[in-house]
């Protein structure tokens, strides 16, 4: 008991200790370079650009908005990125597992070929292929009327605002509600009376009805801001620049690989005797995989899901090394500008670390959710 | 596409589609009408893949083989922008620099002896029956002779200096150095993580979450731009060794986690038996504990070595000179540009040469492993 007391002093001692040594140094080594610490340097102006922003921003913005929109920008591959590796790495891992050979196969090739080169080989590669192998904006690929894909990256129209607009938006997010409200409906309808619903018809046309409908209320407008091709560049619609392209792709590219395996990994962990009887019950083949085998294989599925949302956060971090502006890109440029190297790095580091622990958090609420209730 | 079966198994299963016509088909026709053609849904993809076979082949056969270019003696990059298919003239000319990056070029035989090296101490340490304790010593004499070899300065070889260090090798030595250091280190984080001592347990579990909680990025980044200010005025520490302790302690708490896991899968008789014996807690841990652990934690510790020896490619971002940054490097010749796609083929092709066979490895270890365990 001593013992035990007397080693955990000393391993305290030697932590506070060693922090306390090189905290100090630091602070005799800023002094030396006479650089101020703290965050003070936040309302500064930048004075520098940034490609993509969500919020205003220009060069004589601070150096905290900078950041913040980095943040935004880390978020929107984010979350875009995981939408997307979740369906395809859903769609590859079943495809592992297709009674088709071809499909089987193939879906195996992508999986071991991804998995098994850096993801920042990914990134390089879609970049290239987007700056290098894509024609000028004078020859520009015009795959549908409108849009136009060049090494500028791909231009898209977009409506022209109206009020319209926002109401159609608001539609969907109510259409979304009401299909999660739907589906639990029919789930205890099922589970005490034995009908079943119709949810996933009346969902979707919720989700394309009701939008659709506020749209012709408006008087169904149509105008869009098509890109055209100025002097130079493009000018109107929208941008999708080659570093977004790049990161995004390079980043779905790579963890769909990885969770179409997890997704193959919980469906094979069901038991083959739920499938069979599933069968003997009479439920057909799309019933049972819905209301036997995925709610099962979910549970196996979700945790390491989470860690590979997280790897996909956190990879997007690489944006740095083909010039999108994340978080990790604007801290770097305002590092090398201010040389605030301790703040800058404890600000990045603070960022991942709350996104992280936030995300495991509520994956951790969902699969409890979720988990077997044993009696 | 949903059917859970596997592809080996659809023969015996059926599917509702072979009847005794079908079956008095020739072997290879019945094998391809239940692999290929059992459903009208899979009749569909397997056409449909074949038509994609036949659009993208050729082309792709054509630019690989028929179309590309080798090397020659008046072969140039004019040669190869004018030809339609790959440029191994390309590779042809820069595979030196790819492959050992900055290293003096006459002495380059010396970074070859340490592939071939680095590959056969891996390859020795692959076999069961190597797994005595000294295989330690062989890989001290091995890295030892590494060293040797990359500095010089010694039996007429001259002195390399490490900035001039690059490509495969450095990547090798990276991973292997990181592994070996990290790997006494994660088993002291694993074995306090799971203590009964709470400040040293509360310190294993804040540095493995802070860790494994920001993208290594920010690791590298604290390496090369903090790192210096910890240090007492004067004490520099050259960027290479930096670089190295951010990757060791990176992959120390990845590894941790793999410990843990095979810890945590020890029953609980074994630590009363080793108490009931009269053991310490080290001599229980050494001799009873952690060779069962570290048994069961092979397999995830391969994995954490896969893609830790991805992720060291991510020292491009800090300015070191590994395989990663020669293949971008070997782009940036203005005589040579624009060849991404040969570049980038030969790392990836290292690269998933490396990942595969040792995920491979994994897959048979960790069957090998539970041959014994199953009884």
């Amino acid at each position: 008991m001593v013992r035990s007391m007397v080693f955990q002093a000393v391993a305290l001692v030697a932590v506070v200790g060693t922090g306390w040594y090189l905290i100090n140094n630091v602070l005799v080594n800023l002094e030396q370079q006479s650089v101020a610490t703290g965050f003070g340097f936040l309302d500064r102006p930048a004075s520098f650009d940034i490609g993509e922003h969500l919020i205003e921003y220009d060069a004589s913005r601070s150096y905290g908005r900078a950041l913040v929109v980095g943040i935004l920008n880390t978020l929107r591959v984010a979350v875009i990125g995981v939408v997307l590796a979740t369906i395809i790495g859903t769609v590859i891992g079943i495809a592992r597992l297709s009674t088709n050979w071809l499909v089987a196969k193939l879906a195996s090739g992508y999986v071991e070929i991804v998995r098994n080169v850096p993801v920042l080989l990914h990134l390089f590669f879609w970049y290239a292929v987007i700056t290098e192998s894509m024609p000028g904006p004078r020859q520009a690929l015009n795959p549908i009327p409108g849009v136009f894909l060049s090494n500028r990256g791909l231009q898209v129209p977009v409506p022209e605002a109206h009020p319209a607009w926002g109401s159609v938006g608001i539609g969907f997010v109510l259409a979304i509600v009401g299909i999660f409200l739907i589906n639990r409906y029919a789930r205890r309808r099922q589970a005490t009376t034995g009908e079943v619903f119709p949810a996933f018809w009346i969902g979707i046309g919720l989700l394309i009805g009701l939008p659709t409908l506020i749209w012709l209320a408006y008087g169904a407008p149509l105008a869009l801001n098509v890109p055209e091709l100025q002097r130079f560049n493009y000018v109107g619609g929208t941008t999708v620049t080659p570093e977004f392209f790049a990161l995004l792709t390079g980043l779905v590219v790579y963890t769909a690989g990885f969770i179409a395996e997890i997704v193959r990994g919980g469906i094979l962990a069901v038991n083959q005797g739920q499938t069979e009887a599933a069968s003997a019950l009479g439920l057909r083949r799309g019933q049972s995989l819905r209301l036997v085998i995925l709610p099962q294989a979910l549970r196996t599925i979700i945790p390491p899901t989470t860690s590979q949302y997280l790897n996909l956060t956190k990879n997007s971090s690489l944006a740095v090394a083909i010039g999108y502006p994340d978080l990790v890109n604007v801290a770097n440029t305002s590092l090398n500008q201010t040389g605030q190297a301790v703040e800058l790095v404890s600000i990045m580091m603070a960022v991942y670390l709350t996104t992280s622990l936030l995300t495991s958090l509520f994956m951790n609420w969902y699969n409890a959710s979720i988990a077997l209730k044993e009696r | 596409m949903t059917d859970r079966t596997l592809p080996g198994r659809a023969g015996q299963q059926g599917s509702g589609h072979g009847n005794a016509d079908e079956r008095s088909l020739p072997a290879p026709v019945y094998w391809l009408w239940q692999n290929l053609f059992n459903t009208p849904l899979n009749a569909i993809l397997t056409i449909l893949i074949l038509w994609g076979f036949i659009e993208i082949i050729p082309p792709l056969l054509n630019w690989l083989i028929f179309d590309s270019i080798v090397a020659g003696p008046d072969v140039t990059s004019d040669t190869c922008r004018q030809g339609s298919g790959a440029c191994w003239a390309f590779i042809h000319e820069k595979y030196r620099l790819i492959l050992f990056g900055l290293y003096p070029y006459n002495e380059q035989w010396r970074p070859l002896i340490v592939i071939f090296l680095i590959v056969a101490l891996l390859a020795v340490s692959c076999n069961k029956r190597f797994w005595r304790p000294w295989l330690g010593l062989i890989w001290l004499g091995g890295m030892g002779l590494v060293f040797l070899l990359m500095y010089g300065g010694v039996l007429g070889m001259t002195f390399v200096p490490n900035t001039n260090w690059g490509g495969l090798p450095l990547t090798l030595m990276l991973s292997v150095i990181g592994l070996i250091f990290a790997f006494p280190l994660a088993i002291l984080l694993a074995l306090g993580r799971r203590s009964e001592l709470p400040i040293v347990r509360s310190l294993c579990v804040v540095f493995i979450e802070l860790v494994r909680g920001v993208p290594l990025i920010t690791i590298l980044f604290m390496a090369s731009v903090m790192f210096p200010l910890f240090l007492p005025t004067g004490v520099t520490v050259d960027k290479l060794l930096r670089a190295q302790v951010g990757l060791i302690l990176f992959a120390a708490a990845y590894m941790a986690e793999a410990i843990r896991g095979g810890l945590q899968a020890i029953p609980r008789g074994q630590y009363e038996a080793a108490d009931a014996l009269g053991l310490t807690y080290w001599q229980a841990t050494a001799k009873i504990i952690l060779p069962q652990a570290l048994a069961i934690s092979i397999p995830p510790l391969v994995n954490t070595f896969i893609s830790f020896f991805k992720d060291t490619s991510l020292v491009i971002i800090i300015g070191l000179f590994d395989l990663m940054t020669s293949a971008k490097a070997a782009l940036s010749d203005p005589a040579w540009l624009g060849f991404y796609k040969e570049s980038y083929l030969l790392a990836s092709f290292i690269y998933f040469c490396f990942c595969y066979s040792m995920s491979k490895y994994s897959q048979w270890l960790e069957k090998d492993l539970n041959k014994g365990r199953r009884r």
